[in-house]
């Protein structure tokens, strides 16, 4: 479990996350949506140290990550599988390597043993056989595949995904949200999903996070979601014609 | 306004030389950089250097009017320019382009598309997996570049000198060979590990520290390779008034 604790940043006078709590429950997938400029992705990158909170903490199953050293921080990183929303695949190695790349750096494993977890992870995600493709090589939801692939190379206990459907066609989109379906219950990971996506929201959203001006504005599951009376929680959702359509059957 | 910059800058430093992970990896990461910033500066060193030494040569010679100033001179004046000065300054300054520009935008594409962030995330202590290697890389193989560059620029000059028939053989060899001090190669040396360190620390810091998109990594590209020129040009001195 993830807890976090009164989280604030800010960015010179802007103040982007303004006191956020909230728990993010073992082998569910935890969803923080909310519109453009809310701070999702700001709070996302403080979770992963990625940014430094003003104040607050986050807390891995205990152990206060905003209070470690950098070394102290790596135990708690190893246990950290991310997927980001440009992928970000290390452009000058192949897909093998890409995956390959964290058990090097933290393991003592044979070169059988890591090529055997790269064809694992790879088959896992339905990319079978692109060992040897470079990143520039590969479409859109390949690449998002093979972040996956990568991001469960250690057996993840925490598993982060930023937009995981921005820029992917609907099909490709579904793939991938069931996916991170599928291996969050597989690794009863604490998996922690940033996105707008409403077909991600009502596909896999099991915890919801609504912020809305740097704030938790609500809370819940997709099955309340619809029947909220929260007015910008239901000016984000059904802001499109088709999800009033939906709402008015 | 020059401190902030100048703070991050000794911070990221002191992240650079963190202990490693894992050696063997750093190992291979600094064998590869020594080939592309050693092997892939070769071409445009030895040309550079080829035509240094044949320009310093006619010009020398020109420049000698009077009879009572031997012709060997020619030779003396392009061995210790060379060692002192073009060799390791001027390639310096070529590096800054080549190695410089390429460090700060290959940094600075890892840092727009996440793929630092992503190292991070890992556990993995990105400043040294990225710009250690490049450094080691470029202390050890720039030095040796200075040296063949010293030989080549002493080789163009012979043959422009004596082609042009400025100098002849003996005088030009007889010129090389007179009052070699040979502190003059330990000041070369000096200065080519300290631009060296220049060059890869300070565009490894215009990259890393990159914000926004293409264009921006652009901007981090140009703003490397003129803060390592003026850093370069400034420590040239600075070596030069305390060694010599």
């Amino acid at each position: 479990m993830i807890e976090i604790k009164n989280i604030h940043k800010s960015f010179g006078e802007n103040y982007v996350l303004k006191g956020i709590s909230a728990e993010f429950a073992e082998g569910k997938c935890n969803l923080i949506i909310g519109g453009s400029g809310s701070g999702k992705t700001t709070l996302l990158k403080c979770m992963v140290g990625l940014h430094e909170p003003e104040e607050g903490s986050v807390n891995y199953d205990g152990r206060d990550f905003t209070r470690m050293t950098f070394a102290s921080r790596i135990e708690i990183r190893t246990e950290i599988g991310m997927l980001f929303q440009g992928s970000a695949l290390f452009d000058s190695m192949n897909v093998e390597d890409n995956i390959i790349f964290p058990i090097n750096m933290f393991t003592q494993q044979s070169h059988k043993e890591k090529l055997d977890r790269a064809n694992f992870c790879l088959e896992r995600v339905n990319l079978a056989g692109t060992n040897k493709l470079f990143p520039a090589e590969l479409s859109g939801g390949m690449k998002k595949r093979v972040g996956i692939a990568r991001a469960i190379a250690m057996n993840p206990k925490y598993l982060f995904v930023d937009e995981p459907n921005s820029g992917l066609d609907p099909k490709t989109a579904i793939v991938i949200d069931e996916l991170i379906q599928e291996l969050t219950t597989e690794y009863n990971s604490t998996t922690v999903v940033v996105t707008h996506d409403m077909n991600s929201v009502m596909g896999i959203g099991e915890n919801i996070l609504f912020l809305h001006e740097g704030k938790k504005w609500w809370e819940g599951t997709n099955k309340e979601i619809s029947s909220t009376d929260n007015k910008e929680l239901n000016e984000f959702v059904f802001a499109s014609k088709f999800m009033q359509a939906l709402k008015k059957k | 306004m020059v401190f902030h910059p100048l703070g991050r800058y000794i911070l990221l430093l002191k992240a650079v030389f963190r202990r490693p992970e894992k050696w063997n990896i750093y190992r291979n990461e600094i064998f590869r950089e020594m080939v592309s910033i050693g092997v892939g500066s070769l071409g445009i060193i030895a040309i550079i250097s080829v035509f240094l030494g044949a320009v310093t040569t006619v010009q020398t010679a020109f420049q000698l009017v009077s009879d009572f100033i031997p012709k060997s001179v020619i030779g003396m004046i392009l061995r210790d320019s060379s060692i002192l000065e073009l060799s390791p300054t001027i390639s310096a300054v070529v590096l800054a382009g080549k190695v410089g520009s390429s460090v700060a935008s290959q940094i600075g594409t890892m840092r727009v598309t996440e793929q630092i962030d992503a190292l991070e995330i890992m556990g993995i202590n990105s400043p040294g997996y990225l710009i250690l290697p490049k450094i080691i890389a470029a202390v050890t193989t720039i030095p040796l570049l200075v040296i063949i560059s010293i030989g080549l620029s002493i080789t163009g000059g012979f043959f422009a000198g004596t082609a042009s028939g400025a100098v002849t053989q003996q005088d030009f060899i007889t010129g090389l060979t007179t009052d070699f001090n040979s502190f003059t190669l330990v000041v070369c040396m000096v200065k080519a590990v300290i631009f060296a360190f220049i060059i890869t620390s300070v565009s490894a810091y215009q990259g890393f520290y990159t914000n926004g998109g293409a264009l921006e990594v652009g901007q981090s590209s140009t703003k490397a390779v003129v803060i390592s020129c003026i850093a370069i040009l400034f420590s040239d001195y600075v070596i030069a008034q305390l060694l010599l």
